[in-house]
């Protein structure tokens, strides 16, 4: 027992001191996830808006390919994207392999799937009475579209949350495109594994309250936002 | 008015987030030295240099001296020299020489040299029910081990350890399996963690399990055979069979290895925390 209390200790002292390299893993941390979440939410929100709307052949096929998606493995999407960014990978000349730009992208194709299937899901909890009205009204397809993501703006906002979620917890594909390299791409999740690993417990855990920290916090403005949106 | 202002400061916060996110070279600091041509360098190599340290104490003074980035991916010495027949890497620092021999052989490493060594052990718990202390050979150990009761925790990444230790079965003739035989897949402190909770033994390299020892209830309880040396060489990934290799880099590295300001370093590295050294420096 004492030493899990020992490590807390140990774990604030740490954190209070302000150790620089922390404070690096935790901004580049930050940046990687927030900016892979916003190009998710980018690519997403459309994807899943067109897909409830919209009525093609082989709709289901994709409805289907996109809530699987939002189980995929991070480990599996580290494998595939490492694949294309291998030195002999089709994308291997553009030299991503091991940067923090690859992890930005393999984040981004673990977290689009599941910003578009909550988007999807939120608009398809409208009624569809309300999509006839809005163009029975004689709004514009821009008008139309504007109206509708108002209405969910809710779901949106907890798509992104759990988008969000999702990739700065994740530490296999990040490992496997990141590579985990000291000052340059290695995030909370990875140094965490690198600690436990090298037997310093205070550190994985000080690490470990750090990523709890943040994503607390951005999920905590998040959430703000979203009710108070709601009051009004 | 309110939620279109928290609206618009949340677009900024994502936007910052974005921007800095785009100017992603890390701040390195400039030596005096001229930038090399290509500044990347991936350095393949197995867990245990970066786990116990020794490569954070190093390749910082590569880097100054050089001007490379050097991207460290640590992995088992398997997947490792995967990398190097891939062409996936430029330069390897492993530790299982007569599989680095048949990577050298089919032309996939070049220029090749020793590095430095620190040995292999067998830990268990201190009853050490299978009564290893004492025996003299690592035949006659791992003869005790086979079929025992408490169980035996294997690697089974294909690591330079993992290879180690078939190997020693297979010298025996003998084909560990059963419920006695336990096969963690991971790395080795995952490993010596599973073995110290379950009160079995496994192979270890020493470095490691010094610098973990604290936190696991295992003893040393065989050591010191020949056989067990645990043997790490530098290689460069032949740039001549593969494209986009560094070239100069590699070499730069595998020169840096060997040079003496950095064989003193190895030779010292561990002694403030454990009291001896975790590698014995061996280039001439």
């Amino acid at each position: 027992m004492d030493f899990i209390v020992k490590g807390f200790f140990q774990a604030l002292q740490l954190l209070l001191r302000g150790d620089k390299e922390v404070y690096s893993i935790a901004f580049l941390t930050l940046k990687v996830s927030g900016l892979a979440t916003l190009i998710s939410l980018l690519l997403g929100v459309p994807l899943g808006l067109y897909l409830a709307v919209s009525r093609f052949r082989g709709r289901e096929f994709f409805l289907g390919g996109v809530n699987a998606g939002m189980g995929l493995p991070p480990t599996v999407v580290g494998l595939w994207v490492a694949l294309f960014f291998w030195r002999r990978g089709p994308l291997g000349f553009l030299g991503l392999m091991y940067t923090p730009t690859a992890m930005v992208i393999a984040q981004t194709v673990i977290a689009t799937p599941l910003v578009a299937g909550l988007t999807l899901s939120a608009v398809q909890q409208l009624s569809p009475k309300l999509r006839l009205q809005i163009l029975a009204l004689g709004a514009s397809p821009l008008q139309f579209w504007w109206l509708i993501i108002k209405e969910v703006r809710l779901g949106i906002l907890a798509a992104v949350m759990a988008g969000f979620g999702r990739v700065i917890a994740e530490v296999g594909a990040s490992m496997a495109v990141g590579g985990n390299v000291r000052w340059y791409s290695r995030v909370l999740t990875t140094s965490i594994v690198l600690e436990v690993n090298r037997g310093n417990f205070s550190l994985a855990l000080a690490l470990s309250f750090v990523l709890l920290f943040i994503t607390y916090s951005v999920t905590y403005l998040l959430t703000v936002l979203q009710q108070r949106r709601r009051q009004t | 008015m309110k939620r279109k202002k928290l609206f618009s400061l949340f677009l900024l916060v994502l936007l910052t987030i974005t921007l800095t996110a785009c100017g992603g070279e890390p701040a390195a600091e400039d030596g005096d030295t001229a930038e090399p041509e290509i500044k990347d360098l991936i350095l393949s190599t197995t867990t245990s240099t970066q786990d116990s340290g020794l490569l954070d104490e190093l390749i910082p003074i590569f880097e100054e001296e050089t001007g490379y980035l050097v991207k460290t991916i640590a992995v088992g010495t398997g997947k490792a020299l995967e990398m190097a027949s891939l062409g996936e890497a430029d330069v390897l620092l492993v530790h299982a020489p007569d599989a680095e021999k048949e990577v050298e052989a089919a032309g996939d490493v070049i220029n090749r040299q020793l590095v430095m060594h620190n040995d292999f052990v067998l830990v268990g718990p201190a009853e050490d029910p299978q009564g290893l202390r004492g025996l003299t050979t690592a035949q006659e150990a791992f003869t005790a081990l086979f079929e025992n009761e408490t169980g035996f925790v294997t690697r089974g990444d294909d690591s330079g350890t993992d290879k180690m230790e078939k190997g020693i079965w297979a010298d025996l003739g003998l084909e560990p399996e059963g419920a006695w035989y336990i096969d963690a897949g991971s790395g080795m402190a995952d490993t010596l963690k599973i073995a110290s909770e379950k009160g079995a033994y496994t192979l270890t390299d020493r470095g490691t399990y010094l610098a973990l020892k604290d936190t696991l209830d295992l003893d040393i309880l065989f050591e010191g055979d020949e056989i067990l040396l645990n043997i790490y060489h530098v290689m460069q990934v032949n740039p001549e069979k593969f494209a986009n290799i560094n070239a100069e880099g590699g070499q730069a590295f595998v020169k840096f290895m060997v040079a003496k300001e950095t064989q003193d370093i190895i030779g010292e590295f561990g002694v403030d925390r454990f009291g001896s050294p975790l590698f014995f420096p061996d280039a001439k």
